[in-house]
């Protein structure tokens, strides 16, 4: 794709004065990272508050006559069940139990279901649900709002400063209310590991919006390479990496996402497939490795076992910032996913020590009580 | 001192050539976290990898600027990757390799067309 065919956010002149490097990413121009460098932003996230422009996420309304039931043909979750001012993270699956995309899905207010995909799926996944609910939903795209997240220890006492409401919510929480000068629709949530808030608001207040949190001194921009290695840490998939239309989310690790009322019913896409694996188990599954020498092992990179025989592959891997050491996520069998499991991943041609272990890697710190 | 257009140095001194990456390299990896340098003894062509350099976000090839054999790697670089951010041009070289054809070297660029070069990106 050329340069000329990249969408930007409402945030691009923001990022290019701060000394953004903009890189193509799902189809925008967006900052990898910005004066300070991967490293740094990842450890200001880490031990104060970091600013993620993710206006590329796919935001929409849902509407109809009922949303909650419509969208639980298309997904394993609870939403039925799913309360006023609550959200809850999901995948939509395709017939055989294969993840089209993974998303979170919110009531703030009665005005429908609030949806926020992932920018690189955002034009299928709504094509999909267009399709496999035409005539139980609408779908509204929200094209004129941007996303912002703010994410680290210190997020909920900067926001706070302009929304005192939002230190009332807890994690999973969604609001629509009055904030920042307009309407806004914010939850207490990330894809960090670390407390904070992703804030839907007008795409015209956006850079105004942005601008003022960072007035903070505990407030950075962050770029999406420490997007990714916060992520990592927090052992949260990636879609088109760790997960994709192939993995189901049981191999995937993400059981929790298929309700446990819904187990029983087999009423969502691929049913079948997920119910044989709850059973029976996987035949792989996602686990997370520390690599114990040698050099960070990425996407790609080969998994064998002690015998040296391949066993599975490194979905998504890096240098750790906040541990000091490389560490990666996987799929192996399930014969080897137990912790503590030793394996070597493959780099450049030269096995090196790994071991299975916990994740997250960094514990997370979600606030759940307030 | 001589340079690439892949951004890595060359320093001779007699016939063992010092290699490593320019600060403009250096400043665009970004956090060096982890170097594999070369064993030594390896013989490598112009243009073949020589060391391999990794960031946070990504791992980037060293390429060998000059034809030669490895006679030491930069074992400084295993405990302290950051010499490389620090230092680049000096601390932070990667290998010295023993070279048979000094006009290699004279073909590089100077530190004056590396700069014109730059101002090019």
């Amino acid at each position: 794709m050329s340069d000329e065919a990249l969408k930007t956010t409402p945030l691009a002149a923001a990022h290019v004065a701060a000394g953004a490097r903009m890189v193509p990413f799902a189809g925008y121009s967006m900052p990898v990272q910005y004066k300070d460098g991967v490293l740094k932003e990842h450890l200001w996230t880490r031990e104060h508050a970091g600013l993620f422009d993710v206006s590329h996420m796919g935001q929409a309304r849902l509407r109809g006559v009922s949303p909650l039931s419509a969208f639980e043909e298309i997904t394993p979750g609870d939403f039925i069940g799913l309360k006023p001012g609550k959200q809850r993270y999901s995948v939509l699956l395709n017939k055989t139990g294969g993840v089209i995309d993974d998303l979170m899905a919110a009531r703030p207010d009665d005005d429908g279901l609030f949806v926020v995909v992932n920018g690189a799926c955002k034009d299928n996944d709504f094509k999909v649900i267009d399709n496999e609910l035409a005539g139980q939903v609408t779908i509204e795209r929200l094209e004129d709002r941007a996303l912002l997240a703010i994410q680290g220890p210190e997020a909920a006492a900067v926001v706070g400063r302009h929304l005192p409401a939002a230190l009332r919510m807890v994690f999973m929480d969604s609001r629509a209310m009055p904030g920042f000068g307009t309407n806004i629709l914010i939850s207490r949530s990330g894809y960090t590991g670390e407390d904070g808030y992703e804030i839907s608001v007008p795409a015209h207040l956006a850079e105004q919006i942005w601008n003022l949190l960072l007035e903070d001194e505990r407030v950075r921009p962050i770029g999406l390479g420490a997007r990714d290695s916060l992520r990592l840490e927090a052992g949260l998939p990636l879609y088109g990496h760790d997960v994709d239309e192939t993995v189901s989310p049981i191999e995937a690790d993400l059981a929790f996402a298929v309700s446990v009322k819904r187990r029983d019913a087999r009423d969502f896409p691929g049913a079948a497939r997920i119910a044989k694996e709850l059973a029976q188990g996987p035949s792989r599954k996602r686990v997370g490795l520390r690599i114990l020498e040698g050099a960070p092992a990425r996407e790609g990179a080969e998994i064998a076992d002690e015998s040296g025989a391949v066993v599975g592959v490194v979905t998504s891997g890096g240098f750790s910032p906040s541990l000091g050491y490389p560490i990666a996520m996987g799929f192996v069998p399930p014969a080897l996913s137990a912790l503590g499991t030793n394996l070597k991943v493959i780099v450049r041609g030269k096995p090196q020590a790994a071991q299975v272990v916990a994740m997250p890697f960094v514990p997370n710190r979600y606030v759940r009580k307030v | 001192m001589r340079f690439t257009k892949d951004h890595e140095w060359v320093a001779l001194e007699g016939d063992v050539a010092t290699v490593g990456i320019t600060a403009y390299a250096a400043e665009q990896l970004g956090d060096v976290v982890f170097v594999e340098t070369p064993e030594v003894g390896k013989t490598v062509k112009a243009g073949d990898g020589l060391a391999v350099v990794e960031s946070v976000k990504a791992a980037s090839d060293v390429y060998a600027p000059i034809s030669g054999q490895v006679v030491e790697a930069n074992a400084e670089l295993g405990d302290a990757p950051e010499t490389v951010n620090a230092v680049p041009e000096s601390g932070g070289w990667f290998a010295k390799l023993k070279i048979a054809d000094k006009a290699e070297f004279e073909a590089l660029m100077d530190r004056a067309a590396y700069e014109d070069y730059l101002g090019t990106l």
